[in-house]
């Protein structure tokens, strides 16, 4: 009795043992490098979240390529490896980051209530932003286009929206490109705005709207998953920077965070190629030259 | 508080569209929700349970989920329209079921002695309904029915949500995302936009109950 006692404690511990073995094979393809031991002057943020060891990063949850939240709760894309790979630099493993949604019209906010750490989200550099937080990077410049259903042959470039004034536009409140689509209304209600861009998606397929506009690898993943439902048009017609939001002031972080991603190079571009490159007429980018941080 | 001095045009604006939207849904409600407790009313059992099942549905029923189902799933069946109208329309749905229990408590607060009455001189069920019954019971429900059209007047902020640009709400939103503005001032300017809406009609709520009062 006391002998199968024990087989059975063993078989157990075995099959125990096996299974935890068994757990740590799902990872992702390449996973960035951890440091383990960087070293980071007193009082600087790098030292506060390898002190704390684990890092809050703010980026969005529904933006194919870019960040989208999977099935398994853990949000994936461009953005949410360019995070991991400075988060690596700092020496938090992806398991120890924990991931909020950050929507287009709280980013400033999150940062500024000290939410998060840094937000990587699709996130436009421009002046009235970095009046509010310090912006570093840009890690990749997109360019603001048009996307309309595939049959629609109205529109090829801005202008053609202030021709076809019974037309709607859709882009997301507090996003540039809403803004930057404003001189080419013909009238105010030309525009709708929706808190994501998946409702403009649904919107533009289901004949409420005419064209949807924002950043140009955004639509790509739309295109992409749209089997052939929608289509971009025309050039990109302005300069999108995306950068990555941290308090503001925090020169020492954004120097890091720089130099981080200049040294991370193939990282970087391997990153790219994993998620956003993977959608049919994207380029992969070159590392663009960071800007000064103020 | 520059972010509202130096958009005064705009919060304007969105103030007269805010406006727009409560007026329409104020109409709308009011009159679909008397038909509604008309409905409960009447001596049709059928009319009965489509009025029954009318208020169930949408008493129950979030605002949002009305919203969405006006505003995302109705381009699905294939009826298109402003999203304008789809916000009003589903703001015109729920309330009417809130207007309709409002009235029908005031109904209910009319003496059956006035029915049978109206009945025994020969007056038909439409006849009585709006000659002797609904006039009396309008009197004693305008502060339930006031009440009722002022949450409206809030939940019209949430019809800024579903497309409907250029009103208190959206404005809000895009003064502190893509303008950068702070919180604080720009949604203490849209908070006055919707004071100025929902005051003045208690204000004038208050007179036509004055007027309207029953001395008992």
């Amino acid at each position: 009795m006391r002998l199968r006692r024990i087989q059975a404690a063993a078989a157990a511990l075995i099959l125990a043992g096996s299974l935890a073995a068994c757990g740590d094979d799902d990872e992702g393809a390449s996973d960035p490098e951890v440091v383990e031991d960087a070293e980071f002057e007193e009082g600087t943020t790098m030292a506060r979240i390898q002190e704390a060891g684990t890092m809050t990063i703010g980026t969005k949850f529904d933006q194919p390529g870019f960040g989208l939240l999977g099935l398994d709760d853990k949000p994936e894309g461009f953005d949410v490896e360019v995070a991991k790979i400075i988060a690596g630099a700092i020496g938090i493993s992806e398991d120890d980051i924990e991931w909020q949604e950050t929507p287009s019209d709280v980013r400033e906010q999150v940062i500024e209530d000290g939410d998060v750490d840094m937000v990587v989200a699709t996130y436009t550099i421009n002046e009235e932003r970095a009046q509010r937080i310090t912006f570093a990077g840009p890690y990749y410049v997109a360019g603001q286009m048009l996307m309309v259903r595939s049959d629609e042959d109205a529109y090829e470039t801005p202008e053609d929206i202030t021709a076809n004034p019974d037309g709607k536009v859709c882009s997301v409140t507090g996003s540039t490109p809403a803004v930057n689509i404003e001189p080419y209304l013909a009238s105010p209600d030309q525009l709708v705005l929706f808190d994501t861009y998946d409702k403009c998606v649904d919107a533009l397929s289901q004949e409420q709207v005419d064209v949807v506009t924002t950043d140009n690898v955004i639509l790509a993943g739309y295109v992409g998953e749209s089997d052939g439902e929608f289509k971009l048009v025309g050039e990109q017609f302005t300069e999108e920077p995306y950068g990555i939001g941290i308090t503001k002031g925090d020169t020492e972080f954004c120097e890091f965070i720089n130099e981080t991603l200049a040294e991370n190079e193939e990282e970087y571009l391997a990153a790219w190629e994993e998620t956003a490159g993977q959608v049919e007429g994207t380029e992969t980018p070159e590392l663009p030259e960071p800007a000064p941080c103020v | 508080m520059e972010a509202v001095t130096d958009n005064l045009d705009l919060y304007w604006s969105g103030f007269l569209r805010s406006l727009g939207i409560c007026l329409w849904g104020m109409v709308g409600s009011l009159a679909l929700g008397t038909v509604i407790a008309a409905c409960r009313v009447s001596p049709i059992a059928s009319l009965r349970f489509f009025g029954t099942a009318w208020v169930n549905l949408l008493r129950n029923c979030p605002l949002t989920v009305v919203l969405f189902f006006m505003a995302f799933g109705m381009p699905e069946i294939g009826i298109n329209a402003e999203y304008y109208t789809f916000g009003v329309g589903a703001l015109v749905l729920y309330t009417s079921a809130f207007v309709c229990e409002a009235l029908r408590s005031g109904i209910n607060s009319v003496s059956a002695g006035q029915a049978e009455a109206a009945r025994a001189i020969g007056l038909t069920f439409s006849q009585t309904l709006g000659q002797v019954v609904l006039p009396q019971a309008f009197r004693s429900s305008v502060p339930p029915v006031g009440s009722v059209i002022i949450a409206m007047f809030k939940n019209s902020a949430v019809v800024g949500a579903f497309g409907v640009g250029q009103d208190l709400y959206s404005l809000g939103r895009r003064l502190t995302s893509s303008l950068g503005y702070d919180y604080i001032p720009v949604l203490t300017g849209v908070a006055i936009g919707y004071l100025v809406i929902t005051l003045t009609a208690g204000l004038l709520l208050g007179l036509i109950e004055r007027k309207v009062a029953i001395a008992r």
